[in-house]
């Protein structure tokens, strides 16, 4: 379980973040929408403790993240392309990750199998280091990256910004997938409703740092949220 | 338009990122600048009398000519290094109402008034009016002066046009080489054959048409060449390698820090400022013969432990004091990945201890100058290991200016701060105050002993002292994070 109590961030006096409880149940797949500055990634960046909140905390499954280092093994993450090392090839990316989550170069090959469709010939075998892959592609990588070694908890920040169509509904079927597991807790931020509301049981709207609307999605759900921004 | 341009470039001058940098490193760069000006300015006014002095008989403008050959080729190989045509620059300019010729001009024009440009014209200019003070024709001094210039900027344009293959770099290293062999061994004289044809720049001055034309030639070459070419995927593409992968299986013996040496070695060897660091390491091996052939250095004993320790040191120095800046670019990837700071640290330590123990068995040979040689540069290298090693780890933790690396490795300062002088007077400072101390009071053998004696006791606490460093590295996390974040700095 994730759980955020009186969590609070401001940037020069200016408050970009301020939670006062947010529970995600194990196994959830949590989405969380937003307008730009809404404070998705900050939130992401607190529970990934790359940022130090200004109040509260952050617990993921029980540890305090900005106390222990002990949520890591189990927790992936792909925020945006200062995820990846330029200078790898994709495949020496995959494996380093692997070595760091204890799965071996077999392991890494066998899960990068099932990606073929989603890599599209574009990303393995291209003799090409990731600096010099597209940005549709460099993300492709990250986000196949996060699912190595089975995560428990798997944080993607806008995944499916500047994907095409097609890789777009090969992720969200990843994604489900993913989330129909019990131990896996899944968290996408977009500011595409119709995605998330397809991938996830749970949608939260931020607002200016505010959680304004906390819905269970259901298919009244993607009506909800567009009359909610359109307003 | 040619406002809109000299606008832009204004701006781009003013608001680089050099003129956002620290206030001590805008002193630096700045006194830098300063002094290279007038070291320039000195020494062009100061050659007249130099040459006077050294070769009383001979008039310095025929010298000068004789040698003129040499500048003119090393300037070409200095520059196939160092200037490229900046036209990534361009890129803006294509979607807008803007002709493809005026692009061209504007770049080609723009080089003209480069730094390289402005080298010789420094040069030069007091040269020449030390010769107009000394009675010499003041049309045809004029006239020299300005064909010097010219032989300048045809330099500047040709680089561009032969930047691209190496068979012309290779050509003129061989013809620089080749003129100098011939010339030294008096085979064939390649100065007295080329020195009328310098001259004859003075001599006769209606010869100054000859380099001008030459620079007219190579920017209508350049520029043809470049109109053709203002495409997104001709020019204008950034070029990729083709990738090699390598398994850099042996990494696996050093256990489980094997995966970040892994990530350390490809670092190294895949970025051009990495890699230029190595290559330069290695040449600063031979800094040692510049001192130990010189009597007055041999008994110098401050001189022989600041040698050790930079000779062993060297890459210590140059690749420690940015870490962990250089991985600056994914740092939050580290910080959020499965990977215990100590690891991460452990194999840095790894990488520094090795390459002070490949320096240190490269300076073996220095022991051909004495034994007191290699005997320093040993206690320096324990020294480096022991103690230097946690201190420059230590003070990494402070960096938090962002690397960019595939940025050239001349002349960049990316990642400098204040942090990177303050480290060197720790790391040199200390064990030559060190070794000086015992030496004077006591021998060489008890200096020297003494450097052992830290280093080994550095050795021993290593363990410890990396725990602290990890402490401190955990402390400057979200610093660090948000220093490597800022692009630009």
């Amino acid at each position: 379980m994730i759980k955020a109590t009186n969590l609070s961030k401001q940037y020069g006096g200016q408050q970009v973040l301020d939670i006062e409880t947010l529970e995600i149940p194990r196994g959830q797949s949590f989405g969380l929408v937003g307008n730009n500055g809404a404070g998705k990634t900050t939130f992401f960046s607190l529970l990934l403790d790359l940022i130090p909140p200004s109040s509260g905390d952050i617990e993921n499954q029980g540890v305090k993240v900005n106390k222990s280092e002990d949520w890591k093994p189990f927790t992936s993450s792909f925020i945006d392309e200062s995820f990846l090392i330029g200078y790898l090839t994709p495949e020496e990316y995959f494996y380093f990750v692997g070595d760091l989550r204890g799965v071996n170069k077999a392991d890494v090959d066998a899960l990068l199998a099932q990606f073929s469709d989603f890599f599209h010939g574009e990303i393995l075998g291209q003799k090409k280091y990731l600096r010099d892959l597209s940005k549709g592609n460099q993300k492709k990588a990250g986000i196949v990256a996060s699912f190595i070694g089975n995560p428990e908890v798997v944080i993607l920040d806008e995944p499916f910004a500047n994907l095409d169509t097609t890789t777009q509904i090969l992720l969200k079927g990843f994604i489900k997938v993913l989330a129909q597991r019990e131990d896996v807790t899944v968290l996408v931020s977009s500011h595409d409703l119709m995605h998330v509301t397809e991938v996830c049981e749970r949608i939260v709207v931020l607002n200016k740092g505010e959680i304004v609307k906390d819905i269970t999605t259901s298919p009244e759900t993607l009506k909800e949220l567009e009359s909610f921004f359109g307003a | 338009m040619l406002g809109h341009f000299i606008t832009l470039q204004r701006k781009a001058f003013f608001r680089s990122s050099s003129f956002g940098k620290s206030l001590a490193l805008k002193l630096l760069m700045g006194f830098f600048a300063v002094y290279m000006l007038v070291a320039l300015l000195f020494f062009g006014g100061a050659l007249y009398f130099i040459l006077r002095k050294l070769l009383p008989d001979v008039n310095p403008m025929w010298v000068v000519s004789q040698y003129m050959v040499y500048w003119v080729l090393a300037e070409l190989i200095l520059r196939y290094f160092i200037q490229k045509l900046p036209v990534m620059d361009i890129k803006p300019f294509l979607a807008l109402p803007i002709s493809k010729q005026k692009i061209a001009h504007y770049i080609l024009g723009r080089s003209g008034f480069s730094v390289y440009n402005l080298l010789a014209f420094f040069f030069a200019l007091p040269f020449v009016v030390v010769l107009i003070m000394n009675g010499y024709p003041a049309l045809n001094v004029l006239l020299w002066f300005v064909g010097v210039v010219a032989i300048a900027l045809s330099i500047n344009y040709i680089n561009f046009i032969i930047n691209k293959s190496n068979a012309a770099l290779i050509t003129i290293v061989g013809l620089l080489f080749m003129f100098f062999v011939l010339d030294y061994f008096a085979i064939l004289p390649v100065t007295t054959f080329f020195g009328p044809i310098f001259h004859g720049l003075y001599a006769y001055p209606f010869t100054v048409l000859i380099p001008i034309a030459l620079v007219v030639l190579a920017y209508f070459i350049n520029f043809k060449y470049l109109v053709q070419r203002i495409y997104l995927d001709a020019s204008l593409k950034a070029k990729t390698e083709t990738a090699k992968t390598s398994d850099l299986t042996w990494t696996r013996r050093f256990g489980d820090i094997a995966p970040f040496l892994q990530l350390d070695l490809k670092l190294i060897w895949r970025n051009k400022r990495t890699k230029a660091q190595v290559f330069i390491s290695l040449l600063f091996v031979l800094y040692g013969l510049f001192f130990y052939t010189q009597d007055i250095y041999v008994k110098m004993m401050p001189m022989l432990c600041f040698l050790g320790v930079f000779m062993t040191g060297i890459f210590l120095t140059n690749f420690g004091q940015f870490i962990p800046a250089w991985d600056s670019a994914y740092y939050s990837m580290l910080m959020s990945q499965n990977i215990p700071l100590r690891k991460y640290l452990d194999s840095k330590a790894g990488l520094i201890t090795f390459s002070v123990v490949v320096m240190f068995l490269l300076t073996i040979p220095y022991v051909y100058f004495g034994w007191e040689a290699l005997a320093i540069n040993f206690g320096s290298a324990l020294y480096n290991l022991g103690i230097n090693i946690p201190v420059i780890l230590f003070f990494g933790s402070f960096n938090k200016k962002r690397i960019e690396l595939d940025k050239s490795p001349f002349g960049n300062m990316q990642g400098t701060s204040g942090t990177q002088f303050l480290i060197i007077l720790p790391v040199l400072g200390a064990p030559i105050i060190l070794i000086s101390i015992f030496y004077f009071h006591f021998s060489v053998e008890i200096g020297v002993l003494v450097l052992c004696l830290f280093g080994i006791v550095g050795l021993l606490f290593r363990k410890t002292l990396l725990d602290k460093i990890t402490e401190q590295y955990r402390s400057r996390k979200y610093n660090m994070i948000a220093g490597f974040k800022e692009k630009d700095s």
